[in-house]
């Protein structure tokens, strides 16, 4: 645990607190004064005060939930993506993290990821579908361990802090600006008949006061989130390392995220820092690199894969002062204190479907169908349909070989969608899959009570799918009128 | 300022000094506690999918009895399992029968395609790899609450209160340490 890092984080998130509270309330005063010089400084003031405590409240309570909308994330249960759901929770106990965090998925096929939280206990950890699907589980373990240390280490309740009253400082300025081009003469309106002459020079100064707080508001609050997020990216990655003990694991994660290319869309200025990997960057700008919030990913990997089969912090430090040349501490002293040298482990063995353009494609657009509620019917045939949330009839046809596919209401109400006038009322939240029944994650879970169809199509050899993806197969001398599947004891009833 | 008060004031802030100390030797004994527990969980866990899991792989391979039975047999003796030591030689067990089941498996290209073998088979590895993880927050729980007890100035306060180190969980079986990984190669 880096102590120093995480009492650091919380001395700077109440500074930054303090902080905009008179930065907020400076700009009030001088913007105040603007339209009204007699009064309006008061004015202002207290309007930037109120404006303040209103931030707070709103950030305290909802300040998650924000930032995930504007991000365009949506929680997901269990059986949306089963392995993502289990690498966090690997995490969490490799971590040492009080709770889990809330997991959502983000509507997009470019790779990246974000955490946020104001406490460790109520966080939340966001992936794009994009980065779900591409990532192996040893990458997605890298991804996601890095996360967990940005809100073990209380990254996120500095970033939490600091987005929400980003925002509110850019939009104060933008509304001010756009005051003063749209409306020169406003002051006028509020001002008293007795001013004049030696007020009006005053007035002037306290004008290009206003402006120029206005303007370099911004980009200071800018400048120091900024400043703040570069440090924590390394000790993010060095913790990520040691709780993964395999840092080969982040470093291809990082490569595989860098080298995509598809720009993410719904990130902005405020929310880019957030991100594991900066959503604009740019290849070789070195200006980018100053302005940036991150640092360049070329570097984080050299570092990383420069670990030398070691996965505690000593070696982090050692492999960082290796890649920049200079001896700065990065790690605080309480992780180089911790002693031991921590081997790596070997990679996990999972077994690599083929990983090419169409499959990973097809895989990230499903994921985002599951999320938004889509359901899944395998048809006979092999083809796998894709239900949308609103579908009303009972059977579906199947575009390739025209069988009628029976929609099974029972199960798709169980994970969350209605099916038509089966089940009726609204939208049932999807329950959580329970340990130890695993299901597969996009078919509806298998039911003993509603039995699957078929219909004969003549007396010859016939093969079709149980919901399973068991092949059950029916001879011509097969006379009963139901078959049960093996494997899911479910039973199809057969038509002739 | 009187003599009295500096000196008071001194007093309260060594005081509070100390005090936290304590506080803080509470709070990383509770979470070697808890560690410990988590691993406990997560054993657990294990003990709940194997069942499902056998079901599921008997249907294919049902000449392969003799696996299936000692996965259940080393299940059972893990359940039953009562000290430290029997518990971690018989969850090793269970490593080692799940280990060769996933062996034999292997030559069922059939059964690796099932949906519902290859969401077990997630949890599963998913389970293997909590127990790991458990056990490694574990023991840097354990390693950061010892360096606390014995460095100073801490360790002033941890022997007045009788704060006692803890031990790590080291594993014994060389096979254990081999084998936690429940996986195959195609």
């Amino acid at each position: 645990m880096l102590w120093e890092l995480i009492h650091q984080n919380r001395r700077k998130s109440l500074a930054l607190f303090v902080g905009m509270a008179f930065l907020l309330s400076a700009l009030g005063y001088f913007v105040g004064l603007y339209f009204d010089p007699d009064n309006g400084g008061y004015v202002g003031l207290a309007a930037a005060i109120g404006l303040w405590i209103i931030l707070t409240l709103i950030s305290v309570t909802s300040g998650d939930e924000i930032l995930l909308k504007v991000s365009r994330a949506q929680e997901v249960t269990r059986d949306v993506h089963p392995r993502l759901f289990n690498v966090v929770e690997e995490m969490k106990i490799a971590a040492g993290a009080p709770a889990m965090p809330k997991i959502y998925i983000i509507d997009d096929p470019s790779p990246n990821a974000f955490a946020i939280g104001l406490k460790p206990e109520k966080s939340a950890i966001a992936v794009t579908a994009g980065l779900a699907s591409q990532l192996n589980r040893d990458e997605l373990q890298g991804v996601v361990a890095h996360e967990m240390s940005h809100i073990v280490n209380r990254d996120t309740q500095l970033m939490t802090t600091a987005g929400i009253m980003l925002g509110s400082i850019v939009l104060i300025s933008h509304f001010f600006l756009r005051s003063m081009w749209l409306g020169p003469g406003s002051s006028r309106r509020y001002r008293k008949s007795d001013s004049g002459g030696g007020g009006g020079q005053v007035q002037l100064v306290l004008i290009a006061v206003a402006v120029v707080l206005a303007i370099l508001a911004p980009i200071f609050a800018r400048l120091l989130y900024l400043a703040i997020s570069r440090k924590r990216e390394y000790l993010a990655d060095a913790t990520a390392a040691q709780l993964t003990r395999y840092p080969d694991g982040l470093a291809s994660a990082l490569e595989k995220i860098g080298s995509s290319g598809l720009p993410l869309e719904s990130a902005n200025k405020v929310t880019a820092p957030m991100y594991i990997v900066n959503p604009f960057a740019e290849k070789g700008a070195a200006l980018a690199a100053l302005t940036s919030t991150h640092p360049p990913i070329e570097e984080r990997v050299r570092i990383l894969r420069g670990m030398a089969g070691f996965a505690d912090y000593r070696s982090y430090q050692r492999a960082y002062a290796k890649v920049k040349g200079k001896s700065t501490a990065i790690i605080p002293p309480s992780g180089i204190r911790q002693g031991k040298q921590l081997e790596v482990r070997g990679p996990s063995t999972e077994p690599e479907p083929a990983r090419d353009k169409t499959t990973t494609t097809r895989d990230t657009m499903d994921l985002m169908r599951a999320v938004n509620g889509y359901a899944f019917l395998v048809c006979a045939c092999g083809l796998k349909m894709k239900l949308p949330p609103e579908l009303a009839t009972p059977t579906v046809t199947c575009p390739k070989c025209g069988r009628d596919n029976r929609v099974p209401a029972a199960e798709l109400a169980a994970i969350g969608m209605v099916v038509g006038a089966a089940t009726g009322a609204g939208v049932i939240p999807g329950a959580g899959i329970v340990p130890g029944q695993a299901q597969a994650a996009s078919q509806a879970p298998a039911t003993a009570a509603t039995p699957y169809e078929y219909t004969r199509k003549g007396t010859s050899w016939e093969s079709f799918s149980c919901g399973c993806g068991n092949l059950l197969q029916l001879s011509p001398a097969f006379q009963g009128s139901a078959i049960t599947c093996k494997l899911c004891g479910k039973t199809t009833v057969i038509k002739q | 300022m009187s003599f009295g008060l500096i000196l008071l004031i001194i007093i309260v802030l060594i005081g509070a000094f100390l005090v936290s100390l304590f506080n803080s030797l509470v709070g990383l004994r509770n979470r070697v506690k808890n560690a410990w527990a988590q691993i406990d969980v997560q054993l657990k866990r294990r003990h709940d999918l194997i069942p499902n899991l056998v079901e599921t792989v008997k249907g294919y391979v049902s000449h392969e009895r003799e696996t299936l039975e000692s996965v259940t047999n080393a299940r059972t003796r893990a359940m039953g399992a009562g000290t430290v030591g029997d518990k971690s030689k018989a969850e090793a067990d269970l490593s080692g029968a799940l280990g060769r089941l996933m062996v034999v498996v292997e030559n069922y290209p059939t059964l690796k395609a099932n949906e519902n073998f290859l969401a077990l088979q997630e949890e599963l590895t998913s389970t293997e790899n909590k127990i790991a993880f458990a056990r490694q927050s574990y023991n840097d729980a354990v390693l950061f609450f010892n360096n606390k007890i014995q460095m100073f100035p801490s360790n002033l306060i941890a022997t007045m209160f009788n704060f006692a180190a803890s031990e790590f969980f080291l594993v014994e079986d060389a096979s254990e340490k081999a084998a936690p990984q429940v996986s195959f190669k195609k």
